[in-house]
C-alpha cells in the first residue's frame, strides 16, 4: 500500500500558549460541523437544527436556568475528576460516588436524622452536604486504598463499584423507601430543599419558574478550591509531581499511597456533593434516574477543560446546554453524537499539540 | 577467514557520510560503513560511541541528517523499519521481543501478511524447521517461546529475520546474554549463515569474541570511525582496546588532602532482595567519615542499585543502617532527606526528575515543605523561581529559563540540576550512583569537581560507578562488590587496578597473587589498561556463573574497617600454584580460566 502525500509528524518541543486553546475550541467547531453533516444527511437542515438548539438552550433566562440545572453536577463531577486526573488516578467512577452521595443525603430526610419540623433549613441542608460529601468520599476511598496499597488498577474497580451503587440505591427505592410501590422516594419537605431562583420570585418576579438552584455556587466555589489547590498549595504541587512521574516523586520523599487515596476522597466527595446537589436541588426525592450519566460525562467534561478548574465551568455549561437541547429535539440522540464527536476530536488534538503535521511531496521525499 | 573479497562484488551495505545529531549530542558524525556478502562485519565501540545509533539508521528506525544509504548497489531511503526489512535488513536485539506464551512458529509469524486469516499451523512449523535446517539452527517450532532458554530465544529471533528473508542481519550484542557454550554455538551459527552468503553485522564491546568471529573490523569511538581493517589476525587486544577508547582526555582535577573525620554512616549487616526477590545484598558492612569518597566498584548487577536503594530508603532491607547515628533502614526516603542524605539517582529522567514539569518545579522537589518555597499550605512561586534562577546561574545550567521544562534539558544539564538540587541542600552524604554516565567530557569533568569540593567542605560520598577510571581518580577508599558481598575494602595509598579487577571477579583480597599485591599504583588515566582487565572480568564472571563455584565469604573486619591512615593490607605469603608466569599471564590465567595457556597472548 502506497500513500501518494506520506504525513511526516515531527515532534516539536515547544508549542505557544495559545495553541491548546485554539485546538480545543476548533474540536468542537468541528463535532458540529461533522454532526450537520450527518444531519444534513438524514434529511433535515443543520442550521434549522442548531438555531432550535441555541433557541432550546440559551433562548431566554428560563432556558439558561435549566442548562445551569444541568450544568451543575457536570461541573462538580468534572472539577473532582480534574483532580484525580491530575494525579493521573483515572476515576471513572463518579457515577457511583455521585449516587452514594445522593443516597446518604437522602437518609439525613429518610431515616429521619434530625427532626425536620424545627431543625432550621440552613442546618439540614448543611447536614445534607455532609453526608453526601462523605458518601463520595467512601466510594473514594475504596478504590484508593485497594490501589495505594494493593496497586489493583483503579479503572475496573471504579467502573465496578458504579453498578453496585446504583444497585445499593435501587434496593432502596424499590423498597424500604418505596413511596407506595413507586420506585422513588416520597418527596422531601420544604426545609430540606437547596433555594431555587423561583423561591425568590415574590421578590423578583423574573425569577419565577426559575429552577436554577444553590448548587452552581457550591460548583463554582469548589472550582476556586480546586484551582488553589492544583496551581497553588503543596499538596497540588505533590499531586502534579506524582502524576508527571510516581518514581522521582517518591524519590523526592512524597507518600504517593497517602495521596493516592486522598486525592480519591476528595474527587469522590466532590461527584458525592453533585449527587446532593441533585437530590435535594432538582428532583426533591430519591429516585432510580437521577444521574443522565452525569459521571460519565464529568470525565468528558474534565478532558475537554484540559483539567482547568476554570475551564471546566464553560464546557460544563456547553455540556449543560447539549443536554437541554436534547430535549427539544428529535431524535435526542443528536446531543450525544454532538458530545461523542467532541470528544473523539478533543483527544485527537492532542496530536496537534504534540506534532507538527508535514505532508510530503515525492519531490521532498528524494530530495532528502 | 571464510570469505575472500573479490574486487568487483557489490556491497550489501554501503553507508556514506552518516550524520545523525541528536539534541546536544553528535551520536554519527560522517560514518562510512560498507558491508560485503558472506562476511561478519564487527562494530566495535564503547557506550554510546554510536554503533547502535548507525545500526539504527540502517534498520530505518532513524533518519539521518545526512549521508545516503545503498543496499545491493541500489539506492534506499528508509522511513519505517518496514522499508529495511523489505530491502532484506532484520535486526536481533539485545532484548528479545517474543511473546511468551505463544510457539516459536506463531512468533515467527506475527506482522507477517501472509496467512491472512486461517492458520495452517503444521504447514509453516514444517516450513520453519526446514529453514532452521538450512542454517543449523536447533529449534523445536512448536515450542513455547516461556519453555526456551535465552539462547533459544535468540535462535528464535534469527529464524524470525531469516524468514522475513533478510541476507543483511545485525546482532546487537548477541552474546552479552549467553552462557558461554550457548555463545560458541551462536558463533559457529553465525558463521555458518555467512558462508551461506548473508552479511552480518557484530556489535560488540568484548575484543576476545570479536577476533574470534569477525571478518572485518570498524571501530567507532564518539560517533566517528576511528579504524576500519580487514587484517584482524595482526591485532592484538591492546592494540583494538586502544583503538576503542583512544586517547582520554586526562582530567584536571583539584583533589585536596585531607584525612576524613567522624563517621557518618555505618551499615551493620545489611541484606536485601531485588526485584525477582533473589537475594542481592549479603550482609553487607560499610563505614563512611566525613570528608571520604567511599567508591563502590563491581560489574553491573552485583549489588550496587541494591545499596543505593537500601540507603535512600527506597527499598527494604534487614539489618541496621546508621546516618548521623539515627537509624535509617527501611524508614520512608523522607526521614533520611530530612536528615541530610542526598541521593544522585542512576536514573536521571526516570527517576531524578519530573520531565514535563519546569525547572523550578524540579528544583523544589525536595524543599517544597521549607519556608521561603513554602508558605502555610501554598506554594510561593516567586520565592521557588529566585531560588531555580540562584542555582541555574550558580551551577551554570543551560536553559532559556527556570521554566523550561526538564526534559528539554540536555544529559549534562539535567545532570547539573540534579547535583544544584541535591547538593545546595547543605547534605551530610551524597550517595551518588554512575553520575557522569552519558555525558561529554566537560560535563564529566564539572560533576566530579562538584563531588570533591563536597568532600573538601567535609560531606561524606559514596559514590558508585563503573567506571573504574573514575573512581580511582576521586575515591579515598574503595570497597568492591560481588554478589551481593563486599569483597573487600581497599585505601587510596594500594590502588591497583589489577587487584580491583580481580575482586570484582569474586577472588578475597587475600587469595590475590602477591605480585599483584605488591605492585605499584597504576597511573590514573591509562584507561586502555582497565577495560582489558574490565573485558576479562566480564568473560570470567559468566565462567563463574556457569559453574556451581563457592561463594566468597564476607570480611567483615575489613570492610567495616576505620578510615585509611596507614597500610592496612595484609601481607599474604601464600603458595603460589601459577610460580614461572609472570604477572599478566597470571591475570589472564585467573581470568579466562583454563582457556588461556602460556604465550597464547601475542
Amino acid at each position: 500500500m502506497k500513500i501518494p502525500y506520506p504525513v511526516l509528524l515531527k515532534r516539536h518541543e515547544d508549542y505557544p500558549k495559545w495553541l491548546p486553546v485554539v485546538t480545543s475550541v476548533g474540536a468542537v467547531l468541528l463535532a458540529f460541523i461533522i454532526s450537520g453533516i450527518v444531519l444534513a444527511a438524514t434529511g433535515a437542515n443543520p442550521f434549522t437544527v442548531y438555531s432550535y438548539f441555541f433557541k432550546a438552550s440559551f433562548g431566554s433566562w428560563g432556558a439558561f436556568s435549566d442548562v445551569i440545572v444541568k450544568a451543575t453536577p457536570l461541573l462538580l463531577i468534572g472539577l473532582g475528576c480534574s483532580l484525580a486526573f491530575k494525579m493521573r488516578l483515572w476515576n471513572i467512577g463518579a457515577e457511583g460516588q455521585f449516587f452514594i452521595g445522593a443516597f446518604l443525603a437522602s437518609a439525613v430526610v429518610m431515616v429521619p436524622l434530625v427532626n425536620l419540623e424545627t431543625t432550621p433549613r440552613w442546618a439540614v441542608i448543611a447536614l445534607m452536604m455532609l453526608l453526601g460529601m462523605a458518601g463520595g468520599a467512601l466510594w473514594g476511598f475504596i478504590p484508593g486504598y485497594l490501589k495505594a496499597k494493593l496497586s489493583i488498577n483503579e479503572v475496573i474497580i471504579t467502573l465496578m463499584l458504579n453498578y453496585v451503587a446504583i444497585l445499593w440505591n435501587n434496593y432502596w427505592i424499590f423498597g424500604t423507601w418505596s413511596e407506595a410501590g413507586f420506585q422513588m422516594t416520597k418527596t422531601f419537605p420544604r426545609s430540606a430543599w437547596l433555594p431555587r431562583l423561583a423561591d425568590f420570585a415574590d421578590k423578583i418576579p423574573a425569577f419565577s419558574g426559575m429552577t436554577a438552584h444553590a448548587g452552581i455556587l457550591f460548583g463554582i466555589i469548589a472550582a476556586i478550591i480546586v484551582y488553589q489547590i492544583i496551581y497553588k498549595s503543596k499538596w497540588g504541587y505533590k499531586i502534579t509531581l506524582i502524576g508527571d512521574n510516581p518514581r522521582a516523586a517518591r524519590y523526592a520523599g512524597i507518600d504517593i499511597a497517602r495521596n493516592t487515596i486522598l486525592v480519591f476522597m476528595v474527587s469522590g466527595a466532590l461527584a458525592g456533593l453533585a449527587g446532593m446537589t441533585e437530590v435535594s436541588g432538582v428532583v426533591h426525592r430519591l429516585q432510580e434516574r437521577i444521574s443522565t450519566s452525569y459521571g460519565f460525562s464529568g470525565v468528558i467534561v474534565a478532558w475537554l477543560a484540559k483539567l482547568n478548574p476554570f475551564a471546566v465551568i464553560l464546557v460544563s455549561i456547553l455540556f449543560g446546554a447539549l443536554l437541554v437541547a436534547s430535549r427539544e429535539i428529535q431524535p435526542s440522540g443528536i446531543s450525544f453524537l454532538i458530545q461523542g464527536i467532541t470528544l473523539f476530536l478533543v483527544i485527537s488534538s492532542d496530536v496537534l499539540l504534540k506534532y507538527e503535521i508535514k505532508w510530503v511531496r515525492p519531490s521532498q521525499e528524494t530530495a532528502q | 577467514m571464510t570469505f575472500t573479497e573479490t574486487p568487483n562484488a557489490v556491497p550489501a551495505v554501503e553507508m556514506q557520510d552518516i550524520t545523525l545529531r541528536f539534541p546536544g549530542v553528535l551520536a554519527n558524525d560522517h560514518v562510512n560503513f560498507t558491508m560485503y556478502p558472506g562476511e561478519i562485519h564487527a562494530l566495535l565501540g564503547e557506550n554510546g560511541a554510536g554503533k547502535s545509533t548507525l545500526m539504527n539508521v540502517l534498520t530505518g528506525l532513524y533518519k539521518p541528517q545526512s549521508g545516503e544509504i545503498r543496499i545491493h548497489g541500489k539506492k534506499v531511503s528508509f522511513n519505517s523499519p518496514k522499508d529495511a526489512i523489505a530491502n532484506g535488513i532484520g535486526m536481533v536485539h539485545q532484548h528479545f521481543m517474543l511473546v511468551e506464551n505463544q510457539t516459536v512458529t506463531e512468533n515467527i509469524l506475527i506482522g507477517l501478511d501472509t496467512p491472512r486469516f486461517a492458520l495452517n499451523l503444521k504447514k509453516y512449523d514444517q516450513e520453519i524447521s526446514h529453514l532452521a535446517d538450512q542454517f543449523g539452527i536447533h529449534i523445536d517450532p512448536t515450542a513455547r517461546i516461556w519453555q526456551l532458554s535465552v539462547g533459544e530465544q535468540q535462535r528464535v529471533e534469527i529464524l524470525k529475520i531469516l524468514y522475513r528473508g533478510a541476507d543483511i542481519l545485525i546482532m546487537d550484542e548477541p552474546t552479552a546474554v549467553l552462557a558461554p557454550q550457548e555463545a560458541d554455538e551462536l558463533i559457529e551459527t553465525l558463521k555458518g549463515m555467512a558462508a551461506q552468503g548473508k552479511a552480518i553485522a557484530f556489535i560488540s564491546h568484548k575484543l576476545t569474541e570479536v577476533k574470534q568471529v569477525a571478518d572485518k573490523l570498524t571501530v567507532l569511538r564518539r560517533g566517528r570511525v576511528t579504524a576500519e581493517r580487514k587484517d584482524l589476525e595482526n591485532f592484538t587486544r591492546e592494540s583494538l582496546a586502544s583503538l576503542m577508547v583512544g586517547r582520554e582526555v586526562i582530567f584536571n582535577l583539584h583533589k585536596c588532602e585531607q584525612t576524613a573525620g567522624r563517621e557518618v554512616l555505618r551499615l551493620e549487616d545489611v541484606s536485601a532482595v531485588n526485584n525477582k526477590n533473589l537475594p542481592a545484598l549479603r550482609n553487607v558492612d560499610l563505614a563512611l567519615h566525613e570528608g571520604e569518597i567511599l567508591g563502590i566498584a563491581g560489574v553491573a548487577g552485583n549489588g550496587q542499585s541494591e545499596l543505593v536503594e537500601v540507603i535512600t530508603g527506597l527499598r527494604e532491607c534487614t539489618g541496621n543502617i546508621w546516618l548521623e547515628g539515627k537509624n535509617i533502614a527501611n524508614k520512608p526516603p523522607a526521614f533520611s532527606i530530612s536528615h541530610g542524605l542526598a541521593h544522585i539517582p542512576e536514573d536521571r529522567i526516570g527517576v531524578g526528575s519530573a520531565p514535563n514539569l519546569s525547572l523550578t518545579s524540579n528544583i523544589i522537589m525536595k524543599r517544597y515543605d521549607q519556608a521561603p518555597v513554602s508558605q502555610k499550605w501554598q506554594l510561593n512561586y516567586v520565592a521557588a523561581d529566585a531560588l531555580a534562577n540562584g542555582l541555574k546561574d550558580e551551577y551554570d545550567i543551560q536553559a532559556p529559563n527556570v521554566q523550561t521544562q526538564a526534559r528539554k534539558l540536555s544529559g549534562g544539564n539535567l545532570q547539573k540540576l540534579i547535583l544544584a538540587r541535591e547538593l545546595s541542600s547543605a547534605p551530610r552524604l551524597v550517595v551518588a550512583m554512575q553520575p557522569t554516565r552519558g555525558l561529554d567530557v566537560g560535563a564529566i569533568e564539572n560533576v566530579q569537581q562538584l563531588l570533591l569540593n563536597q568532600r573538601a567542605q567535609g560531606c561524606a560520598i559514596l559514590l558508585v560507578s563503573e567506571d573504574l577510571d573514575e573512581l580511582l581518580s576521586l575515591s579515598d577508599r574503595i570497597a568492591v562488590m560481588y554478589e551481593g558481598h563486599v569483597v573487600g575494602t581497599i585505601c587510596s595509598g594500594d590502588f591497583d587496578i589489577t587487584k580491583i579487577g580481580l575482586m570484582m571477579t569474586g577472588t578475597l583480597p587475600q587469595d590475590l597473587p602477591p605480585e599483584a599485591e605488591a605492585s605499584k599504583p597504576v597511573a590514573v588515566g591509562s584507561i586502555s589498561e582497565f577495560d582489558e582487565v574490565l573485558d576479562h572480568v566480564k568473560d570470567f564472571e559468566r565462567i563463574d556463573e556457569a559453574s556451581p563455584a563457592g561463594q566468597p565469604v564476607i570480611l567483615s573486619e575489613e570492610a567495616a574497617e576505620e578510615p585509611c591512615g596507614d597500610d592496612t593490607s595484609p601481607s599474604e605469603q601464600l603458595e603460589d600454584p601459577d610460580a614461572g608466569l609472570t604477572e599478566k599471564e597470571r591475570v589472564l590465567r585467573k581470568v579466562l580460566g583454563k582457556k588461556y595457556q602460556k604465550g597464547d597472548e601475542e
